[in-house]
């Protein structure tokens, strides 16, 4: 679109509408993942009742503000956003691993900073045998990253 | 302008998701829990369950609660408003389910109390006056006394009489019931043996304006 390389070129992106259009796409995909990882929280403490432990607020904290960093970023696709948005993925993928090694065993609990409330270490849900609260977490902080570091490129290219 | 659709579509489409999976989700608990409440009728009134009301009362109210329970003392005014509303036609039945640090003491003071006929002031003393007594969400028993005194009770022979086997066992009884009816939060009310769907005082306004109407009709 005529208007969308305006954009882009008053931006300085120097990216094709096409290009432009495969960065947009993995940020926006970034955002729908984080906003599915909200809901899919939300649903599980607010509508299930599962109260969070201390690991699962930090990771909220890093997941909840990017539905908002990245819906920001989307109009006009802004290539900084992922500037903003990395360090919140980054640091959330990191609680998040050291919450599924907790839940798996190897690191122990002693070293976690669970002491009242609910043991982070509890699983309080498993589904299909495997997939723990963790484990999905885990899973959805990869995934943005990923797409984050793919939006970095594509919008460098 | 194709981006903002996909966004805004998106956004619509989570959200329906979001309140269907949450609809479906409450339905079904609803469900459950009306079922295990069937099926665990015997489990809601035991003999020893302190009552009020007449006997004959169409409408009858068992509340799982925790003298603890800041939500227990909020709703407790209502629930008598409504029996005063409706006379002679709901009669409340007490369990409990002390799930706050160190209720259980407090519980077996109140079941001492009853020992001395004065039960219904000792618990609304003690709901009333709650936030004397309870620090951070756990009861501090000691605390109790200066507002049982106030009610005239004899605390020293509460004391004596608390360590009673009878009243462990009252507890005990309550507990095993409340798990076999799924009780996890307090305060929880069970309207001829019909939970709540959804947790508020409407709902159960309303539970117990159902039975009413259904016991007019049946006259």
């Amino acid at each position: 679109m005529g208007n969308d390389s305006t954009m882009a070129g008053m931006r300085g992106i120097g990216a094709g509408a096409g290009q432009g259009g495969a960065a947009w796409t993995c940020a926006f995909a970034a955002w729908l993942v984080a906003a599915l990882s909200v809901l899919g929280a939300l649903f599980l403490g607010e509508v299930m009742g599962y109260a969070p432990c201390v690991l699962c607020w930090y990771q909220r904290i890093f997941m909840f503000p990017l539905v908002f960093v990245l819906a920001a970023g989307l109009f006009p696709l802004d290539p900084r956003l992922v500037r903003y948005a990395l360090p919140l993925a980054a640091a959330g993928w990191l609680v998040a691993l050291f919450h599924t090694l907790l839940v798996a065993g190897i690191v122990p609990e002693r070293a976690s900073p669970c002491s009242q409330g609910v043991p982070c270490s509890q699983v309080q849900l498993e589904l299909f045998g495997f997939l723990t609260i963790p484990l999905m977490s885990l899973a959805a902080f990869s995934v943005i990253n990923i797409l984050l570091i793919a939006t970095y490129l594509k919008t460098r290219q | 302008m194709k981006q903002k659709t996909i966004f805004i579509a998106a956004i619509i489409l989570l959200g329906v998701a979001f309140i269907g999976a949450t609809q479906f989700y409450r339905s079904h608990k609803a469900q459950q829990a009306e079922q295990s409440a069937a099926r665990n009728r015997e489990s809601l009134v035991r003999f020893h369950s302190p009552t009020m009301g007449s006997a004959d009362a169409p409408v009858h109210i068992v509340e799982f609660l925790d003298p603890a329970c800041e939500t227990c003392a909020a709703f407790y005014p209502l629930v008598k408003k409504l029996m005063a509303e409706n006379p002679d036609k709901i009669r409340l039945t007490v369990r409990y389910a002390p799930f706050h640090r160190g209720s259980d003491e407090v519980v077996k003071a109140l079941e001492a109390a009853r020992k001395q006929g004065k039960y219904w002031q000792a618990l609304e003393a003690l709901l009333a006056g709650q936030a004397s007594w309870t620090l951070n969400h756990t009861a501090r028993v000691e605390l109790v006394w200066p507002l049982l005194v106030r009610e005239g009770l004899d605390v020293a022979r509460i004391r004596n009489d608390m360590g009673s086997a009878e009243i462990a066992r009252a507890i005990e009884q309550d507990l095993a019931d409340g798990l076999a009816l799924n009780v996890t939060k307090t305060p929880e009310y069970f309207v001829n043996g019909r939970p709540l769907p959804q947790f508020g005082f409407d709902e159960l306004k309303a539970l117990v304006r159902e039975e009413l109407a259904k016991a007019a009709a049946g006259n």
